[in-house]
């Protein structure tokens, strides 16, 4: 082989501080336990309430002591990308939504951009605007749930309860927007599916007061509470050389010290004429990784009130692009026109054609970098449709995060990680 | 950048993309990760060029079809124009790096490779490529030569066939008492 003939080509092998060898992802058992009999191995899933879903982790125990640790994926793996190929442009971006079901508008928005990419199209001001609306409204919505589920797990069941109050109202909005509560499909390529209704803004304003004051509760309700300290503050340990080697990103990465957000380094939508900060937190533990997500609701909120000043000028502006080879015509002018007819009946039959090229479109989700590689040969279907999905990489880091945890630390480790275990598989 | 084993560069929409030779990825690698700073490897791809428009017909086989996708047929969904890449191998691996400074610049590296050729694994470069990898070995059936631990990922260990490749066939689970037996 002519690799092995190349000594300097493995000549500079990275070496992180705690990430297992020789395999990454796989925590192996120390050599000289490995015959030991007080070393028992536990099958933790595929179905346990903790696990965010069907992830199973086999793991070896030393008393409480976890020394070894693999992580089993793939049991919610459905074949999103080679649905996709199936379908046509405007029928697959109703797949994207579904591969992540917590953070739906931002799956949905990043394929929605690779089109948008390949085919050359702008989007009104006023499409771009809600778009990043909706994605901050959606960031709560998935950091809500991730609070409520990753608290309930570490014993603090009454925040499932007020968490899953103002997710219900974030809901509410996205059923008044967009007719559906989830996987609400509201994105077209060129703009939105339909104009902002009437009600929204009085609506949207009373949540945006009300959310900093929840947020308030959240942290009052654990934040002095020294069982939560204890079970939080230097468990799961990431540096931010390993954080970095291991692809991680988002919440994760932003808590182990590293000062990146996408939205920040390379702005897409309009996230370069709103006021926000990035929060960093440097120790990265499950602490810093709750410090981090708390943060950024605030930061949301503030940008969604940023939104809301914009978009109440915006009435009467148009929500989508006017390209009829694209876009469907209204509905209205299919009683009158001929060619809107035509378009109507071209678009919904065949789908339109989307030039030749491939493109790797990237936004910040709440998971972090949420990228999808499309490829198109110029016809009316997808060639190729791969998403680069931030909670599978996040799983893979757990044996890292692992070392010299105890049992009880797994899972405020697994929670921590945000993982959904839909976008893990796909 | 004088980037080791460089073939073709293309720009297009707005993304810049370097075709590689395969003996020479890892030395690319390297070079791009400690001279040019693209210390974050966001996504290893794999991508399946069988029956791609243009192409030489006598390997074709999409969607179970013998002939794939005949674009100039009547009826049929055909294209505007044929594609100007002409892929030189049946599957590319894609990789997609990211420099964490401003400005985020990312760029695409690709190799050409033949069904059943194997590939250098950049485990050793970017760990995050381990789970990557053993993906698109599971989808695609493109063996990583020195990775640490190939083995499937989303598949059941015991599955036949890589089922993101274009002639695998959709619906392909055998249905009891549908022929003859």
């Amino acid at each position: 082989m002519a690799i092995a003939e190349r000594p300097e080509a493995r000549a500079s092998i990275y070496e992180g501080t705690r990430i297992p060898s020789p395999i990454p992802t796989i925590l192996q058992v120390p050599e000289e336990l490995r015959d030991s009999d007080d070393v028992i191995q536990v099958n933790f899933g595929p179905n346990h309430p903790s696990t965010h879903g069907v992830l199973r982790l086999v793991v070896d125990l030393n008393g409480e002591q976890i020394v070894g640790l693999r992580a089993v994926i793939g049991y919610l793996h459905t074949g999103f990308e080679k649905n996709m190929e199936q379908k046509t442009w405007w029928k697959a971006i109703t797949y994207p939504e579904r591969i992540d079901y917590v953070s739906y508008q931002n799956n949905e928005l990043v394929f929605v951009l690779a089109i948008e990419q390949l085919l050359g199209l702008e989007t009104p001001e006023k499409a771009r605007w809600m778009r990043m609306c909706l994605c901050e409204l959606n960031r709560l919505h998935s950091h809500l749930v991730w609070l409520a589920t990753s608290a309930l797990e570490l014993g603090v069941i009454s925040m499932f309860w007020y968490c899953f109050r103002e997710r219900e109202r974030i809901l509410d909005l996205f059923e008044m927007v967009t007719g559906g509560r989830m996987h609400t499909r509201y994105f077209q390529a060129g703009g939105l599916a339909e104009d902002i209704p009437q009600g929204f803004f009085p609506e949207a304003r009373k949540f945006v007061e009300w959310m900093p004051k929840a947020v308030d509760d959240y942290e009052g309700l654990v934040d002095r509470n020294k069982i939560w300290l204890e079970r939080t503050q230097g468990i799961g340990i990431l540096s931010a050389d390993d954080a970095i080697a291991l692809g991680q990103s988002g919440p994760v990465l932003r808590a182990s010290g590293v000062d990146w957000d996408l939205r920040r380094a390379r702005p897409y939508l309009a996230y370069d004429e709103v006021d926000f900060d990035v929060p960093v937190y440097p120790n990265g533990d499950v602490y810093d990784r709750y410090r981090v997500h708390m943060d950024e609701m605030r930061q949301s909120v503030r940008i969604v009130a940023q939104t809301l000043d914009r978009l109440e000028d915006m009435d009467g502006q148009p929500w989508i692009a006017d390209d009829r080879k694209v876009v469907l015509p209204p509905r209205e002018e299919l009683h009158t026109s001929m060619e809107s007819l035509i378009h109507h009946f071209k678009i919904v039959t065949e789908g339109y054609r989307v030039p030749e090229g491939q493109v790797y479109s990237v936004v910040e989700s709440p998971r972090g970098e949420l990228g999808c590689y499309v490829i198109s040969d110029g016809g009316p279907k997808p060639w190729r449709v791969k998403f680069r999905a931030p909670s599978f990489l996040a799983t893979a880091a757990a044996p890292t995060l692992m070392r010299d945890a105890l049992i009880a630390d797994l899972i405020a480790i697994v929670g921590s990680l945000d993982g959904v275990m839909g976008e893990v598989d796909r | 950048m004088n980037l080791p084993g460089l073939l073709e560069t293309r720009e297009a929409h707005g993304e810049t993309t370097f075709w590689v030779e395969k003996e020479r990825l890892l030395e690319a690698c390297t070079h791009l990760r400690d001279e040019e700073g693209f210390t974050f490897l966001s996504d290893v791809s794999a991508v399946d060029y069988l029956g791609w428009p243009g192409a030489p017909r006598d390997v074709a086989g999409y969607y179970g079809t013998v002939g794939g996708r005949e674009t100039g047929a009547p009826g049929s969904q055909g294209l505007a124009r044929l594609p100007e890449l002409q892929p030189l191998r049946r599957f590319s691996v894609v990789y997609h790096l990211l420099a964490l400074r401003p400005g985020a610049p990312r760029l695409r590296l690709q190799v050409w490779v033949d069904d059943g050729e194997s590939v250098p694994s950049v485990v050793p470069i970017w760990p995050t490529a381990d789970w990557h990898e053993r993906e698109a070995w599971d989808m695609m059936g493109i063996p990583f030569e020195g990775h640490p631990n190939l083995v499937r990922i989303l598949m059941d260990d015991d599955w036949e066939g890589h089922p993101l490749r274009k002639d695998y066939p959709l619906g392909g689970e055998p249905v009891r008492f549908s022929g003859e037996e």
